[in-house]
């Protein structure tokens, strides 16, 4: 009846799903108890492993860092202790140079209840993100939960190598909410669903050239897409930095005022762009036009 | 009051006739036809002090255009109205009790505005005359509730007057048929008129207003249900379910009351309930709303046919595509109508399951609580036994056998009985255990002056109870104190639970009057949510092959 | 004002199981809770909870004092980040530890 759900499953199912059998060698594991040290307080219970289960695995043979996010702890948010595990998970690939480091996200971002500790991990986990990917490492993003990858984690995803996406997943900034809240429902109604994912869903990132990859809800459709980015690497030079920014400037000349999803994909060159949402991922994927592509490859 | 009358016995004829005069003489009204901005005068011409006017608000659709003129009538020429209706849903069907326009009110469920009614009771601004089912308001209609005036929400109409009530056809025919023919007046607002009515759901003849509402009027989605909100435990409790009860009496015809514990037992039909061997053996004939969540059924075959109270927005393509299995008019969409569907859910159906907020130890559940004056819908009708039922069925006779074994006289007379099934986990959120010794229902009766305690399923109708912890066969049990110790030995570590008998639920166990899980052969661990047909709205869409259009605010892709 | 509780149990008797190493099932999220099992030779059954929903602790010592009637483990230590399940919930997460423990290897 239903294929394998990659949604469904829990962070750790994810992880296991995803590596070769058997390989997953977890640091910090559960029984080591690096609890959150702020949530007691607020009378919230901990996590074990504080949302995040860090190591290391082979991927198609090869040896990878990894890490996956719980988006139903916390809504998968950042805290101080799962910060830091990411920070040294990603200072780690540095010394010991595996093929690539793997993040499976699901995240709201900064984990608010930790305040200023939340901020400061996420914009450590960012500079370490960078740092990896400039010693020539592949870094990916799997983004594949319901609960999507926001706030600062959302832009700790645009600074990797490559961005793995469901249709069902949503990546950005702002949550829907928080839009609606700041601009109005005239403006955004985050209660229109169909709004909310044709504004952050993987199609969306997809045809507009934010994602590397566009994938079925399916575990092995991630394996997939996981191994295929072991082999990308994008240099973050200056010039390649100016292209990519005259990109997007086009990009959002191209878009105009007040331009819905349906609007901008048209002007992309998207054929039958109000047929979108009802697609999937193998239909969309065919469709993204030729005058994306130069955005989504980084053009480096 | 009527102008002189020209006979004793036709004065409500000639009191009709004199207030369809009034509202010729105003400008706005042609015939039959209404302009919208006419519409509080019309009212004020047609309805007279006193008046006992039936205001359509359905399970589903609401005549929300009529309900906001009605508040804007002047109290000083339209006061003391009664109300009859079925729901109360919108603001305005209690803001005409505020406003002094209708001061008494019959009806059958509240759920929306259960707190504010309870609220506007204990400020004496109304007073309600009963609470009824669904069915039961019907009957009286056709007694001594029969509306003077009918403010009734359709589709469509044509420049006769014919209508077209579409999908949502609810409860709109019984209102008609009572109202039109005791010399009422009917009223109707519609969505759009057109030149040719896909079909005609009521006559013209039995119409006397159309107007035309500036807004369609409001459907509210009730029973569509997220497959993704479905939990393990559900799915648990839905294979005992399938096992313990529908495949153990062979339960072709049933009803499901709403809620994600059916959703489970639909979206385990075609896995679960296919691993068993029991399609064709259960489940073909459905008393139902078009569930989405019954759609991976209904493509696998299990479904024969399906009749229903009344629409679900987003199922329309679907229906118009599977016209072997819905009840659908020559134009090709949904026909439905609460008062057969009540009927064929009380007399036609082998087994009613749903849930319950509260139960206490003779399985008497109640949906009320403190505060709030909710009312009973349908449930009661589909959750009793029919008593004046003759046909029928193995499920039927079984139950009945099982209740009568070696009782003799009056109480062991030969008959069959209704399967009504209490599905519920012993503690429902907050902790708030579901299995009590007394039912809130008990101070709300005191606290709103009812003769009796809004009990939604009494515990003598109730045959099965199901809960995580295990199935209680209600039949099987002789006397109160068994009766108490099987729930009790369902009610898991809820306080009453904590109080059961161990020896005696033991014993009961091994009579078979309990079975656990493991006595029906079910492991706890196996009832993950990837035994669900459909695992997500999305899958709902997928299923129907793209044809089903979920509301907006449920789609996550 | 919010806080979290902890609750204590030790159960006697039952029969030590072969190693294994810690294993975890379930998240904390709510209506859920996380089971950690360990090894812990030479004890009888131990079990901490931490949970967010306060004032239950009767119906945890029931919960609890049932798994352990039923599995009669020993030489277990079981520690629980609760948010609020049910006892449907927690006595369903306790069997899918136990079952867990089955495949995991020292």
């Amino acid at each position: 009846m239903n294929g394998a759900s990659f949604a469904e499953l829990s962070a750790r199912e994810r992880l296991a799903a995803l590596v070769d059998a058997g390989t997953f060698e977890e640091w910090l594991p559960p029984s080591a108890r690096v609890t959150s040290p702020h949530l007691a307080q607020l009378g919230v219970p901990a996590a074990f492993d504080d949302g995040v289960a860090i190591g290391r695995a082979a991927l198609a043979g090869r040896p990878v860092f990894i890490a996956a996010q719980e988006g139903e702890f916390m809504g998968g948010g950042v805290g101080e202790v799962h910060g830091a595990k990411l920070v040294g998970l990603l200072r780690r690939a540095l010394r010991d140079r595996p093929a690539a480091v793997l993040l499976l996200a699901e995240s709201g971002g900064v984990r608010l209840h930790e305040a200023n500790a939340g901020l400061i991990a996420v914009s450590e986990v960012m500079r370490a993100l960078l740092d990896v990917r400039a010693a020539g490492i592949a870094t990916v993003m799997l983004i594949g939960g319901a609960n999507g990858c926001f706030g600062g984690m959302g832009i700790v995803a645009r600074c990797a190598d490559t961005v793995v996406m469901s249709d069902i997943a949503r990546h950005a900034m702002s949550g829907p909410e928080v839009i609606e809240s700041a601009q109005g429902a005239g403006e955004f109604d985050a209660r229109d669903r169909a709004l909310v994912w044709r504004t952050t869903g993987g199609k969306h990132r997809w045809l507009t050239g934010d994602c590397d990859a566009l994938v079925e809800d399916d575990p092995a459709a991630f394996r997939a897409a996981a191994v295929a980015a072991l082999a990308v690497h994008r240099s973050m030079t200056l010039a390649a930095l100016q292209r990519e920014s005259a990109l997007l400037q086009w990009r959002t000349e191209l878009a105009g005022e007040g331009a819905d999803a349906f609007a901008l994909w048209t002007r992309l060159g998207v054929a039958d762009a109000r047929a979108v949402p009802d697609l999937d991922a193998d239909a969309v994927r065919a469709r993204r036009p030729a005058a994306v592509t130069p955005l989504a490859n980084g053009a480096a | 009051m009527s102008t002189v009358a020209e006979s004793p016995w036709t004065r409500q004829r000639d009191d009709r006739a004199a207030r369809l005069a009034r509202a010729a003489a105003l400008a706005g009204v042609r015939a039959k036809a209404v302009d919208a901005d006419t519409i509080v005068a019309l009212l004020e011409a047609l309805i007279e002090p006193g008046d006992r006017v039936c205001l359509e608000g359905d399970n589903q659709k609401q005549a929300d255009f009529l309900a906001r003129a009605l508040t804007r009538v002047s109290p000083a020429r339209v006061h003391h109205l009664h109300m009859v209706q079925s729901v109360l849903s919108l603001p305005e069907h209690l803001d005409v009790f505020e406003l002094g326009i209708a001061s008494r009110l019959d009806f059958s469920f509240s759920g929306p505005q259960a707190l504010r009614l309870a609220q506007l009771l204990g400020q004496g601004k109304l007073r309600i005359g009963a609470i009824h089912t669904y069915l039961e308001l019907f009957g009286r209609y056709f007694i001594d509730l029969t509306p003077k005036v009918s403010l009734i929400a359709a589709q469509a109409a044509d420049a006769q007057g014919n209508l077209y009530t579409g999908p949502n056809t609810e409860d709109t025919p019984a209102i008609v048929e009572a109202t039109a023919f005791k010399s009422g007046i009917v009223v109707a607002q519609v969505d759009e008129i057109v030149e040719r009515l896909p079909r005609v759901d009521i006559p013209a003849d039995w119409v006397d207003f159309v107007v035309r509402a500036p807004e369609p009027a409001f459907i509210e989605p009730l029973f569509t249900r997220d497959p993704a909100q479905i939990s393990e435990i559900q799915v648990l409790m839905a294979m005992m379910a399938i096992k313990g009860i529908y495949a153990e009496y062979g339960v072709q015809s049933l009803n499901h009351g709403i809620g994600f514990d059916t959703a489970a037992i639909e979206l385990l039909l075609p896995t679960y309930g296919e691993r068993l061997g029991l399609k064709g053996r259960i489940c073909r004939h459905w008393a139902l709303n078009p569930h989405p969540a019954l759609i991976p059924a209904i493509e696998a075959g299990w479904v024969e046919s399906v009749h229903s109270f009344g629409s679900e927005l987003g199922m329309e393509d679907y229906i118009r595509a599977r016209p072997d299995v819905f009840f659908t008019g020559p134009d090709g969409s949904l026909r439905s109508n609460r008062a057969f569907c009540q009927a064929a859910g009380h007399y036609a159906c082998d087994l009613f399951i749903g849930s319950t907020l509260q139960m206490d130890m003779m399985g008497n559940s109640s949906t009320a609580t403190l505060g709030r004056i909710a009312g009973f819908g349908g449930a009661p009708n589909m959750g009793a036994d029919a008593r004046g039922r003759r046909h029928a069925s193995p499920a039927w006779l079984k139950a009945g056998r099982e209740a009568r074994d070696g009782l003799a006289g009056a109480r062991g007379t030969p008959r069959g009985q209704k399967l009504v099934v209490q599905m519920v986990e012993t503690f429902r959120e907050h902790m708030q255990p579901a299995f009590v010794e007394t039912l809130d229902a008990w101070q709300l009766a005191e606290q709103a002056h009812m003769a009796l305690p809004p009990i939604m399923i009494y515990g003598d109708d109730v045959t099965h109870v199901l809960t995580e912890e295990g199935i209680a066969n209600l039949l099987l049990c002789r006397d109160d104190a068994e009766r108490e110790q099987a729930i009790r030995g369902v009610a898991g570590f809820t306080a009453a639970g904590q109080r059961r008998d161990r020896a005696m639920v033991e014993r009961l166990r091994a009579r078979g009057v309990i079975r656990r899980p493991a006595d029906l052969g079910i492991d706890p661990r196996d009832a993950t949510r990837n035994l669900l047909a459909a695992r997500s709205m999305r899958d709902l869409v997928r299923a129907s092959g793209g044809l089903y259009q979920p509301p907006r605010r449920l789609r996550n892709w | 004002m919010a806080g979290m509780e902890s609750l204590h149990f030790r159960f006697d008797g039952g029969r030590a199981l072969a190693p294994f190493a810690p294993t975890l099932v379930g998240v904390v999220a709510s209506g859920n809770l996380e089971v950690l099992v360990e090894a812990a030779p030479g004890t009888g059954c131990r079990i901490d909870v931490d949970t967010s929903a306060r004032g239950f602790g009767p119906i945890w010592e029931a919960v609890l004092r049932d798994f352990h009637d039923r599995h009669g483990l020993a030489g277990l230590a079981v520690a629980i980040h609760d948010m609020g399940a049910t006892p449907a919930v927690v006595s369903l997460r306790l069997d899918q530890a136990v079952a867990a423990i089955a495949e995991a290897r020292p």
